[in-house]
Parts: structure tokens; C-alpha cells; sequence
């Protein structure tokens, strides 16, 4: 099903969401990836505070292409979301309600997802020229220093992602697959 | 006879060819999704093929890379043993093309300086360059960006002799249902059987240049190209991996000879931004 949903995210609206489902988010958003999910965990381990705020918001795996001359932003897909699962839990535990990335997620990732009523998004691998066209502001608000893995704040319009893993654990990666598997 | 090439030449030639791969996927990978959009027979597997065509479109007509990771620089050089390089270090001068390259044509820097230390050298250098010698005067240059979402589910196995053709398909079949959604399907294998451990990952990177409507020479080869591809394809990982029939569009094999007691097999997996650049100089 076709779905609409704003950004920060209203949890009505997020528990809605089923696996399979194809949602197209508009609203503000956050950029970030390995580098800069270590420094924000490396922050909450010292009790210093962290450069953005969780609470009901969206992180997109993402560090972009630089942009050209004019443009807001250069290529903007999703990177491989296993790379932050040791740091995820925690993020989901202070109100982070959905992540935007592409590919598997571990055990203790998915359980959180369900415990905390989150939702794990896909954006399509590789086709980064076509969802920089949803991305209409980028601005970098920390960790400058890390360039493409600095946390970028996104205004989105109607980026096409599609519903993983919901908050009833549902994993499409599984489903799907199971679906159209011909072997044994 | 003696040919004398300036290093600036190849570092003018590389630096153009690491934006042309990057914004521009070749008429073999364009032609592969426009068949398997034909083809496929998931509802949203189509969807998403549909959005890769879109995406080379825009690529291509707004100059935006195909994807983010405009990846690690990977360079084969064959160079004919009767040029003489001048003016500088030929390492250099392929250093010095991607620098140029990558900033200049607004690709992602994705290179650290250490493995562990991580600080970001900030204009992708270095290459990983491949050096071969081959005979005449000419330069041949493929430029193959690579990403890593696809890179880190790649895989060595060293097989036991005993383990033979079956052993074989088993470790490409296993490397690429462990990729899965993480690859970026439909994904290109490039596998590499014999050699030692290092010579079977070499050949199984340079398979993914060939073009992927051409089949190995070797006709038990091609029948295993052949046959893996269709195996692939029900697995049922689909675009995205999200269900469906299209997870590969090419499986390339190449082979070499091997150790009396070995069976080195390589499977480099590369996404559906398959990219690569070749010229002559």
C-alpha cells in the first residue's frame, strides 16, 4: 500500500506502517552514518550532550556526494544499515522512531524496533541521483570535520522508501523473499 | 620500437574516466535492467527496477553520480612493454587523475589514510592500481569505482580439490544469499576459481569489468555462467532485496591455474552500479 507520512514522525501514524508497505515521507530529517554514530555514542557514554535530538525523529544512513554549484545536495542513497546495529538500541531507547538505510538488521536491533515502537525503513541501493530530487534543504549541524559522515539536517518531500521491518517486527527482507524462492 | 607516453597523459585520461563511470553506466548494465524490467514478476521488484532507469536517467542528464559511494578507485593498467613512461612516477600520475577526478567532478571522497585510525584523506587517493605487462607500445586503462556496501560481501574460499565443480557453485550460491538486501540487487558476481588466495580475488574484481552479455571462452564455464545465473535468479532476493526474480544480471567466471592441492574461488559482488571505463592510450 501507498502511504504518506510526515517527519518528525507522529506515532499514530508510524504504527500504522506495515512491512511491504511503499511511504513517501515529507518533513525534516537526519543524516548519519559509521562516523558520526560513534561520536554520538561515544557522547551519551560521557553524559555530554548530542547534537541533535531523538525524540520521535528519523536518522537516513546517508553521506552524500558533494554537491554542485546550485544544487542542494549531490547523490543521496542509503548506505548499508548493519554497520550501525551496535549502536542502534541505545538511539531507539532515547526516541529515535526510524532509521532509513538499506539491508539485514541484527536480532538485538529488531527487538528494539518492537520495544520501543519504532519502524526501519528501505531506501533503493544505488539509485542516489533520484532521491537527491526529494531532498530540497541540506544543512550540516555537527561534526563538520567528518565531510560526507558530518549529520546533515534534510528537508525532505516525498522520499520513496519502503516499510523493512515494522513495529510488530513483520520483516519483509524474510517475507518477501520466502515469496519467490524457488530453491530449497 | 620505443614509445615515449607522458605520465600526464594518463593522469588526464584517469581523472576523465573516473567521472565519466561514475555518472555513466554502460550499454550492456542500461540494456540488462531495461530487460529484467521486462521480466520481473514482483510488483514492487518492478517498481524498484523502474526507479534504476529513472536514476541512470537523471545521472546521466543532470550530471549527479548514479550513486553516493562513487567509490574506492580500483585501476588496471596493462601496459605494452615497449612504452617508455616520462615526466614522473606512473603511480603518481594515477594518483594524481583520481585526486583531479574526484574533485573535480563532485564525487564522493570515501578513502581513510589508516584501517584503523580512519581520518578521511579527502580527495580518495589512493588508488588500488593493478599493474600487467603485455606486449606492443600501447596502454590499455580500466577504471573500475568501486563501492562497498556490495565490496564487504565479498568473499575467499580455499576449497578442497575433493570439493570440485559442486564445491564450487555451493561458495558463489552461499556468498550471494549472505549478501542479500545488503549488495544493492540485481547485483553482478565476478568469481575467481584457481591461482593462489590472492590471484583468485584479482580475476574475480577484473571479471566484473567484462562486458555481461559475454560468456567465458572455456564451454564448462559458460555452463556454469549459465546455469548460476539461473539458480541466482530463484532465490527470490530480488530488487532491493525485496522479493523477486531479478537478484543477478551476470555471473562472469574467470579461471587459472592452481596448486596440485587447492581450489582458491573468489566472489567479488558488485551492485547494479556495475561501473567501469576503458580506454587505449
Amino acid at each position: 500500500m501507498d502511504k504518506y507520512i510526515s517527519a518528525p514522525v507522529k506515532s499514530e501514524e508510524l504504527l500504522d506502517l506495515r512491512s511491504g508497505d511503499m511511504v513517501y515521507i515529507t518533513g525534516t530529517i537526519y543524516t548519519a552514518r559509521d562516523a558520526a554514530h560513534k561520536r554520538i555514542s561515544e557522547a551519551l557514554e560521557k553524559k555530554e550532550t548530542i547534537p541533535i535530538s531523538l525524540k520521535n525523529n528519523i536518522i537516513y544512513y546517508l553521506g552524500p556526494s558533494p554537491a554542485r554549484e546550485g544544487k542542494v545536495i549531490g547523490s543521496a542513497g542509503p548506505t548499508t544499515s548493519s554497520r550501525m546495529d551496535k549502536y542502534t538500541p541505545e538511539l531507539l531507547d532515547l526516541g529515535l522512531k526510524g532509521m532509513i538505510g538499506k539491508g539485514k538488521r541484527s536480532k538485538e536491533v529488531i527487538n528494539s524496533i518492537v520495544k520501543n515502537g519504532c519502524v526501519y525503513f528501505a531506501a533503493i541501493g544505488g539509485a542516489g541521483a533520484l532521491l537527491s530530487k526529494c531532498i530540497k534543504k541540506s544543512t550540516v549541524i555537527a561534526y563538520d570535520d567528518l565531510g560526507t559522515e558530518a549529520i546533515r539536517e534534510l528537508e525532505i518531500e516525498n522520499l520513496p522508501v519502503v516499510v523493512v521491518i515494522d513495529s510488530k517486527g513483520n520483516n519483509l527482507y524474510e517475507t518477501a523473499v520466502g515469496e519467490y524462492c524457488e530453491l530449497d | 620500437m620505443i614509445r615515449n607516453i607522458n605520465v600526464s597523459e594518463i593522469t588526464k585520461n584517469i581523472k576523465e574516466m573516473c567521472i565519466e563511470a561514475n555518472h555513466y553506466l554502460s550499454s550492456d548494465m542500461k540494456e540488462a535492467l531495461d530487460n529484467a524490467y521486462n521480466t520481473e514478476k514482483s510488483p514492487l521488484g518492478k517498481k524498484i527496477l523502474n526507479q534504476l532507469k529513472e536514476n541512470i536517467n537523471i545521472a546521466d542528464k543532470e550530471t549527479i553520480p548514479i550513486c553516493q559511494d562513487t567509490g574506492m578507485a580500483v585501476i588496471f593498467l596493462k601496459i605494452g612493454q615497449d612504452v617508455h613512461f616520462e615526466g614522473g612516477n606512473i603511480g603518481d600520475a594515477v594518483n594524481e587523475g583520481v585526486r583531479q577526478g574526484y574533485s573535480e567532478g563532485f564525487l564522493r571522497k570515501s578513502v581513510v589514510s589508516d584501517p584503523l585510525i580512519r581520518n578521511n584523506t579527502k580527495d580518495n587517493t589512493p588508488a588500488v592500481i593493478h599493474y600487467e605487462f603485455i606486449e606492443g607500445d600501447k596502454v590499455y586503462i580500466k577504471v573500475a569505482p568501486k563501492g562497498f556496501g556490495s565490496e564487504n560481501m565479498s568473499r575467499v574460499f580455499m576449497l578442497k580439490p575433493a570439493d570440485g565443480i559442486e564445491g564450487v557453485k555451493k561458495a558463489i550460491l552461499t556468498a550471494v544469499r549472505d549478501a542479500g538486501p545488503n549488495a544493492c540487487p540485481p547485483m553482478v558476481v565476478g568469481v575467481g576459481v584457481g591461482g593462489t588466495f590472492e590471484k583468485c580475488a584479482l580475476m574475480a574484481k577484473e571479471a566484473l569489468t567484462r562486458n555481461i552479455n559475454e560468456h567465458s571462452k572455456i564451454p564448462y564455464i559458460k555452463e556454469m555462467e549459465e546455469e548460476l545465473l539461473d539458480k541466482i535468479n530463484k532465490t527470490g532476493i530480488g530488487p532491493g532485496g525485496l522479493g523477486g526474480t531479478t537478484t543477478v544480471l551476470a555471473v562472469n567466471i574467470n579461471t587459472y591455474p592452481t596448486h596440485i592441492a587447492g581450489l582458491p574461488v573468489a566472489v567479488n559482488i558488485c551492485c547494479h552500479v556495475n561501473r567501469h571505463s576503458e580506454r587505449i592510450v
